[in-house]
């Protein structure tokens, strides 16, 4: 039976219903196969064996009465940043080792309400800071693809690591993931698999380990666009717990997926081309907008000005914002407490010194500086001015095109412990990714290619404020053109 | 021009006190300002605290728009500007009665700006101290170090609940002022139903700036606006009562003069009233003030508000004290006096109005403010708690307009009235204390006095005013329900006066 764990989520919702085969044959297939991959890859932090197989049951007796939901039965991985109730949350740190939360991410919940089945809590990058799951408490994860004629152990991406690695490798069927610079579709971009960061507000942030608030939303990684799709609008909904939740209802997206994009007009940014940019890349880039001309859209060049100060805006704003909402694990009432302490500041220092890896210290470090008197205009406030400037940049466009295609990612995948030394060489992971984030738009990644190694390689589709339905039917008309197949060999 | 009762004699000359205050107020709400977490009194400890409060993993605050509705009344309640756009930022620091390392405040935008109110002053004349600000904020929680000699014990209760930081220009100039200001401002907000006031409890409580600078600077600065005329001031934490602000303010301003007097200078920082030793004390210097890094709050949209909604909670307020003030004296004709005693609680203005009715006003005002307001003060109470219905105070009124019963009788029988022995006239009747008016029951008793005291009458001739003792013993015989005017008509008859 461990075909089932190669389905697609649609393919295997489609299954359940059809009683092609139970929830509890998906969800075991699933955890016989995490249980032979993940001492290797070490994408799960946490497997939830027992709820699992609960959990299937109860919607195997779901489908047996006819009362299924939409993702009924599918099992699922969850990125380790969402509280799920009674399920450890560590969002990858020492400092929440052995949290329990007693309450449910909205995201999580509402899977849960559409019948999906939970395998287990995904590995991911400390507070979901990095770009290659290194900063993880639980160890690096490692990615299923190996290039070519190298044995080296590659890094997923990050910071959903666990997520991307998971989902190439069929440890789950889909998996959530969460988005801060790009740590959707930089892993999915390293995988081989789908990614996309909605609209800012879209996805509930209640219940999901801040990293910054602003920035942070929740989505999918999953084999196919359709699959995005169909996860994305089971984990939206508004939310009236997250005040930064939209009010606005959640479409259904698989309707896009497949329509044509015929007359669709697709701007490409001259700002994307950056120095040092590897060949493939370019190339890559170049078929996509092949690939879009063929099938009938019109190909605009555009310009977004200050997509150069989108990653140093990025890297003040989102410090900032982690340095305040990271205040809270102070080793008082839950998280890890030092056990040697001379006085209540020392209680804190040493509790968060012990408790943060290197990564998150430095962002705090830079966040509390950025914030501190007599540097919060300089580059605070500056960095908010020309965020606004980076959202009015997308503004100005939308008349000219429907959607926009760049690279997901500089390169591909590459070997773990190879950037660690220097962070800023680590940063430029996000260069084509943050700008959404900062503009608070939905972002696809889709596979369309593999570089000289055959390592997979992504491409990005952004689309205007609450329009995923065109991002899905063009990254689904990519996916098409490019008829992305490869699978990671099973070494593990 | 300097005012001679602004000023402190130094050893080197003449010296003006000048306070601006931040006042904290409760915001009167069922819950907290950003949890769906009860707010109340007395509860256990950590029983009032949702997960938010407590600050968890991915927890969120959600703006309680019931606080929100409270601050725009307390501002157009203090006629101040209201922001059609505010904004909730991040205040940062550690400490244990502060869950999430911040507390949500409106440092840059504040939901209310500039206002004035107009206080009255001990001896009846009227001031202004202008309104900087009111903003929002939640209140920080509770350290217990008394329960363990080893440990502090933390107490969320308090934690996120919704406070209103009022925050007044430096206009206060002395002690009975600012007293006066907080008196004025705690009068408004128990009026608009707001904050409950309730100084024990820590729903009110002040900050006061206090600085000192030599005589006629003031008048300097408010001239030119130029900061530099007044002196560096220190700040006064969470002051709790109104005795304790006039103490800490006296002491202080002495304070800061005798330092400058010895050649000295001021170091801006954060003081403590200890109201045991009657001093401040240094809390924390501006040099170890620390950088609290404000920044806007990400999880909170910027709060915008409609211009019909502010007309509709301003068309939903109450009287203010000042409108009652006014409209008292004009249709009761009671003197400014009067009005602001009757004024300065809103149960003893409306017991004024139930009990005031087709009455002898003043009369009424006079019995309201010092017998029923004395009996419910010996008893600890306030107007909102009177047991006694105000339509007995009324008909005790009526009978002493009506001859029934003298002033003198009316408190004896306001006395049995008060122990519950029913209405006034009831207990008239009770113990027969009807007011004698018949004159030849007075006479007999006047004639009997002077026959039996031949010395006094012949005194009496020389000495007018000894009529007092005659009046005195007519009382006693009649047993003090003789009608006075009568009793000193047939006296001054009789003795020939």
């Amino acid at each position: 039976m461990s075909d089932l764990t190669k389905l697609t989520l649609k393919g295997a919702v489609d299954g359940l219903k059809a009683k092609d085969f139970t929830s509890a044959e998906i969800t075991q297939a699933f955890l016989t196969t995490i249980e032979a991959a993940n001492p290797t890859l070490n994408a799960y932090v946490e497997v939830t064996a027992d709820k699992a197989i609960d959990m299937a049951r109860a919607s195997d007796a779901r489908i047996a009465s006819g009362k299924g939901g939409a993702l009924e039965g599918a099992p699922l991985g969850i990125k380790d940043l969402f509280c799920t109730e009674g399920v450890q949350t560590t969002a990858g740190s020492n400092m929440l080792r052995g949290f329990v939360p007693p309450y449910e991410s909205t995201v999580t919940a509402n899977l849960w309400r559409d019948g999906a089945v939970m395998l287990g809590k995904l590995n991911m990058d400390e507070f979901a800071m990095g770009s290659s799951n290194e900063t993880s408490a639980f160890g690096p994860v490692v990615n299923p693809w190996k290039s070519t004629g190298s044995n080296a152990e590659l890094t997923p991406g990050g910071s959903s690591g666990g997520s991307a690695s998971a989902v190439a490798a069929d440890l789950c069927l889909a998996a959530t993931a969460s988005d801060t610079g790009g740590s959707i579709r930089q892993p999915a971009a390293f995988t081989g698999t789908v990614g996309i960061k909605p609209t800012y507000g879209r996805a509930s942030r209640f219940g999901m380990v801040a990293f910054a608030s602003s920035l942070d939303q929740a989505g999918p990684i999953t084999k196919t666009v359709e699959d995005a799709a169909l996860l994305l609008q089971s984990m939206c909904s508004f939310d009236a717990k997250d005040s930064t939740s939209l009010d606005i209802a959640t479409p259904d997206w698989t309707q896009s997926v497949g329509k044509s994009v015929k007359g669709l007009r697709i701007g490409v940014p001259r700002e994307y081309v950056v120095d040092g940019m590897p060949t493939e890349i370019q190339a890559l880039w170049d078929q996509g907008v092949a690939w879009l001309k063929d099938a009938g859209c019109e190909i605009v060049e555009i310009s977004l000005p200050h997509t150069k100060y989108a990653l140093p805006t990025y890297y003040i704003v989102a410090p900032a914002e982690a340095s305040s909402n990271l205040a809270r694990y102070d080793g008082m009432r839950f998280g890890h407490r030092a056990e040697d302490f001379k006085s209540l500041d020392d209680l804190y220092a040493t509790s968060r010194a012990e408790g943060f890896g290197k990564e998150v210290q430095r962002r705090l470090t830079i966040g509390a500086y950025v914030l501190s008197a007599g540097f919060y205009d300089a580059y605070y406030v500056k960095a908010l001015k020309v965020r606004r400037r980076i959202a009015e940049d997308f503004d100005n466009v939308w008349g000219q095109v429907d959607a926009i295609l760049t690279p997901s990612t500089p390169s591909a995948a590459f070997a773990l412990g190879d950037k660690q030394i220097d962070p800023l060489t680590m940063y430029l992971n996000d260069v084509f990714t943050v700008t959404t984030n900062l503009a608070g738009l939905p972002g696809i990644s889709v596979p369309a290619g593999v570089d000289a190694g055959g390592l997979p390689l992504g491409l990005q589709v952004i689309g205007k404020a609450l329009d995923e339905a065109t991002v899905f039917q063009v990254g689904a008309a990519l996916e098409r053109a490019a008829g992305f197949t490869a699978k990671p060999g099973m070494w593990w | 021009m300097s005012d001679n009762t602004k000023t402190i004699k130094g050893r080197t000359g003449d010296w003006e006190i000048v306070m601006g205050l931040e006042i904290h107020a409760q915001v009167a709400s069922k819950a907290k300002l950003f949890s769906g977490a009860a707010v109340g009194f007395g509860a256990g400890p950590n029983e009032q605290v949702s997960l938010v409060d407590a600050g968890f993993p991915g927890m969120l605050p959600t703006l309680n728009k019931h606080c929100v509705e409270q601050a725009v009344k307390t501002g157009l309640g203090l006629r101040a500007q209201i922001n059609r756009r505010s904004q909730f930022d991040r205040k940062n620091y550690f400490y244990p009665d502060l869950p999430t390392g911040y507390q949500i405040s409106q440092l840059y935008y504040p939901i209310v700006g500039e206002g004035v109110v107009e206080v009255e002053a001990e001896d009846g004349s009227f001031f202004n101290v202008g309104i900087e600000r009111l903003h929002l904020e939640q209140d920080a929680g509770k350290l217990i170090h008394d329960l363990s000699p080893t440990e502090s014990y933390v107490d969320l209760n308090r934690a996120g609940t919704a406070l209103m930081e009022i925050v007044s220009r430096p206009d206060l100039r002395t002690p009975d002022e600012a007293v006066a200001y907080v008196k004025k401002i705690r009068t408004i907000l128990i009026y608009l139903g707001t904050c409950d006031g309730d100084m024990e409890k820590g729903n009110l409580r002040a900050d006061v700036n206090v600085s000192v600078c030599r005589a006629g600077n003031y008048d300097k600065f408010k001239e030119t606006g130029d900061f530099s005329y007044l002196g560096t001031r220190c700040e006064i934490k969470n002051v709790n009562s109104f005795r304790f602000i006039s103490q800490a303010i006296q002491y202080e301003a002495r304070r800061q003069i005798e330092i400058l007097e010895d050649g000295g200078s001021i170091t801006q920082e954060t003081r403590l009233y200890d109201p045991t030793a009657g001093e401040t004390r240094s809390m924390r210097s501006k040099e170890e003030a620390q950088d609290y890094r404000y920044f806007p709050d990400p999880d909170l949209l910027p709060l915008d508000l409609e211009e019909a909604w502010i007309a509709e909670i301003k068309a939903s307020l109450p009287e203010l004290p000042d409108d009652k003030r006014k409209r008292l004296m004009a249709d009761y004709g009671l003197s400014q006096y009067d009005a602001i005693v009757l004024i300065s609680e809103q149960a003893k203005a409306d017991y004024f109005e139930a009990a005031a009715k087709g009455r002898d006003a003043k009369l009424v005002s006079n019995w309201v403010t010092n017998e029923v307001s004395a009996r419910l003060g010996a008893e600890g109470k306030d107007f909102s708690q009177n047991p006694l219905p105000a339509a007995h105070v009324a008909q005790l009124v009526e009978l002493i307009e009506t001859n029934v019963i003298s002033s003198k009788i009316a408190k004896e029988v306001f006395d049995h009235v008060w122990n519950g022995e029913g209405s006034p006239a009831e207990v008239v009747e009770k113990h027969g204390l009807k007011q004698v008016t018949d004159t030849g029951a007075i006479e007999r008793a006047v004639d009997e006095i002077i026959a039996a005291n031949p010395d006094k009458t012949a005194a009496v001739a020389e000495k007018p005013q000894a009529i007092g003792w005659f009046v005195g013993q007519v009382m006693k015989a009649t047993g003090g329900k003789a009608n006075p005017a009568a009793v000193n008509d047939i006296l001054k008859a009789k003795l020939g006066l």
